[in-house]
């Protein structure tokens, strides 16, 4: 993937906003590289600057310094008919879903088209077709307020594709939506990238949907990207304070929690079949007290984390540590 | 009073020049005021086009035009009126102090019905490349209409309420009736019919229009 030519590039993007209370960073020095038919993640807690972000790579959001190059095209200093024509090949998608209330649900899939000029009958022949594909062939003259938030949000996905985007900007689009649907709404989404190779750009605040669909993820965090790279290799080793947090979730509660000493112990998958803890007891003859234990779905294989707390005793806890190492579990300790 | 057929005829003349005074001067100052509206929203700090300094100038024109009292502008508008119908009597001729006082007044109320259009919206809009026009025409009006036709309600019996002081300056209508008889010669009868039909008017116009923008919302189920 990455010997392709990236179709998204942020160069050292800043974005300040300037209030009666002087003047704030939403963004700061942001480089990032998407590649064609990835899945890439955001991810930052509120306030962060992930919402920012988004508007700045559509250009909804004029950046105060650095560049946004979509497909070798500097965005920056264009004129509006290009900045437009970069929007139509970046459908964009939203937590609140933003569907015209007065059109029905074909009427709205046909908006974008309208908006570019494509003949009513070809655009209401796309809308059918958009419609089944999202599965909800049979409400087309459905008002939004008639739909449920699972519903608006399929319309929401049928109408950014409308106009067949490289890119789809994803803008905490399963936030107000209960988990079910929201596994319905990433299972949507990773459909439309593997079937239309949508280069899909996710922004959340929960590592379940970075886990769910993502192939890369970059950690934002106070305007900065604090880490980015493979989901699987920030899930096993987070290298910053705000990337553990994200991952160990509620297990960051927990080692807040206890003052002894603690081992992360992550699995990624190969390991599950060998009963890693009973043997660790056996060959060790510690006992150890598991805190916290969990498996996910990350990116297909089955990855797991453990917090153990282990004796005091230095003795003990070397021993402990050692065999670890020589079973190459990945590990590190927490405090 | 008695209901010969010179009443009868008298009244209902004047239900249809208050009728035309009152839809022609809303007509010509909804032609105005929409116009003036979105200027008023596009233009603003945080609207889809901003332009803060005209925004500035015209709100305060607005403003202006809105504090002079209407009795007031009935006069000063007398010469322009004299211009533009060639008299200053009749139904007609408050037409333009009407228009006047209206059109500023219907601006803010097509200001804040597109002000209440969703944010989210018109940045979903923007996100599909659509022009400040685009974004006018098939954003602001449509998800606006509702509470455009609620405002038109509003404005159009306020309207009704500034055509009924055309009868001090020699205008037409059931209010020049009310004044002429009712109020000069002392008939309190026939004031009390022309202050009732008036209240039908303004009922049914409510009315109408409430309906027209409840039927024309999908956002009710």
């Amino acid at each position: 993937m990455e010997q392709q030519n990236p179709i998204i590039q942020l160069k050292n993007l800043g974005k300040q906003f300037k209030t009666s209370n002087g003047t704030v960073t939403a963004l700061d020095d942001i480089n990032l590289d998407i590649y064609p038919g990835e899945i890439f993640g955001i991810i930052g807690l509120s306030g962060a600057g992930k919402s920012t972000l988004v508007r700045c790579i559509n250009y909804l959001e004029t950046p105060t310094s650095g560049s946004v190059i979509f497909e070798g095209v500097n965005l920056g200093g264009k004129g509006q008919a290009v900045i437009r024509q970069a929007r139509r090949s970046m459908g964009m998608i939203f937590q609140q879903f933003n569907l015209l209330s007065q059109r029905n649900v074909l009427q709205n899939v046909c908006f974008p088209m309208e908006l570019s000029g494509t003949p009513k009958k070809e655009a209401v022949k796309r809308a059918q077709e958009l419609l089944t594909m999202v599965g909800l062939e049979d409400r087309m003259k459905a008002y939004p307020a008639q739909l449920s938030g699972g519903q608006k949000q399929r319309v929401a996905i049928a109408r950014a594709m409308a106009t067949n985007p490289k890119v789809l900007l994803c803008d905490e689009a399963t936030s107000a939506l209960d988990p079910n649907t929201t596994k319905q709404i990433l299972e949507l989404l990773k459909r439309i990238n593997k079937e239309m190779g949508v280069t899909v750009i996710v922004i959340t605040h929960e590592m379940s949907v970075i886990e769910a669909i993502c192939d890369r993820v970059a950690i934002i965090d106070q305007s900065h990207i604090a880490e980015a790279g493979k989901v699987s290799e920030i899930f096993s080793n987070p290298k910053t304070a705000i990337g553990r947090q994200l991952i160990l979730g509620d297990a960051a509660r927990q080692v807040a929690l206890g003052k002894d000493r603690q081992l992360r112990i992550i699995f990624d998958g190969r390991e599950s079949s060998e009963p890693v803890i009973s043997n660790l007891v056996l060959a060790c003859k510690t006992p150890v007290n598991i805190m916290y234990a969990e498996t996910r779905d990350v990116g297909g294989t089955a990855m797991g984390q453990m917090l153990i707390q282990i004796p005091e005793d230095e003795t003990e806890a070397r021993r402990i540590i050692n065999y670890l190492k020589t079973i190459k579990v990945t590990f590190e300790e927490v405090r | 009073m008695t209901w010969d057929s010179t009443t009868v005829n008298m009244l209902l003349l004047g239900i249809g020049e208050t009728l035309f005074m009152v839809f022609a001067s809303s007509l010509l100052a909804y032609i105005i005021g929409i116009p003036l509206g979105i200027i008023l929203v596009v233009t603003d700090v945080d609207g889809i086009k901003p332009i803060p300094v005209l925004q500035k100038i015209l709100g305060l024109v607005i403003n202006l035009l809105r504090s002079v009292p209407f009795i007031i502008l009935l006069l000063v508008m007398l010469p322009v009126t004299r211009a533009i119908v060639g008299t200053t009597l009749g139904a007609k001729a408050i037409i333009p102090p009407l228009v006047a006082a209206a059109a500023p007044y219907i601006a803010r109320m097509v200001e804040s019905s597109f002000k209440e259009v969703d944010a989210g919206v018109i940045e979903a809009a923007q996100s599909m490349g659509a022009t400040t026009w685009q974004i006018i025409w098939k954003v602001l009006l449509p998800e606006a209409k509702p509470s455009l036709l609620v405002g038109a309600a509003i404005s159009i019996t306020t309207i009704l309420g500034y055509s009924a002081m055309a009868g001090f300056v020699g205008g037409g209508g059931l209010g020049s009736i009310a004044i002429n008889y009712g109020y000069y010669r002392y008939e309190t009868e026939m004031m009390f019919v022309t202050v009732i039909i008036l209240v039908v008017i303004v009922q049914i116009i409510q009315e109408t229009w409430m309906k027209l923008s409840k039927v024309s919302d999908k956002r009710i189920r």
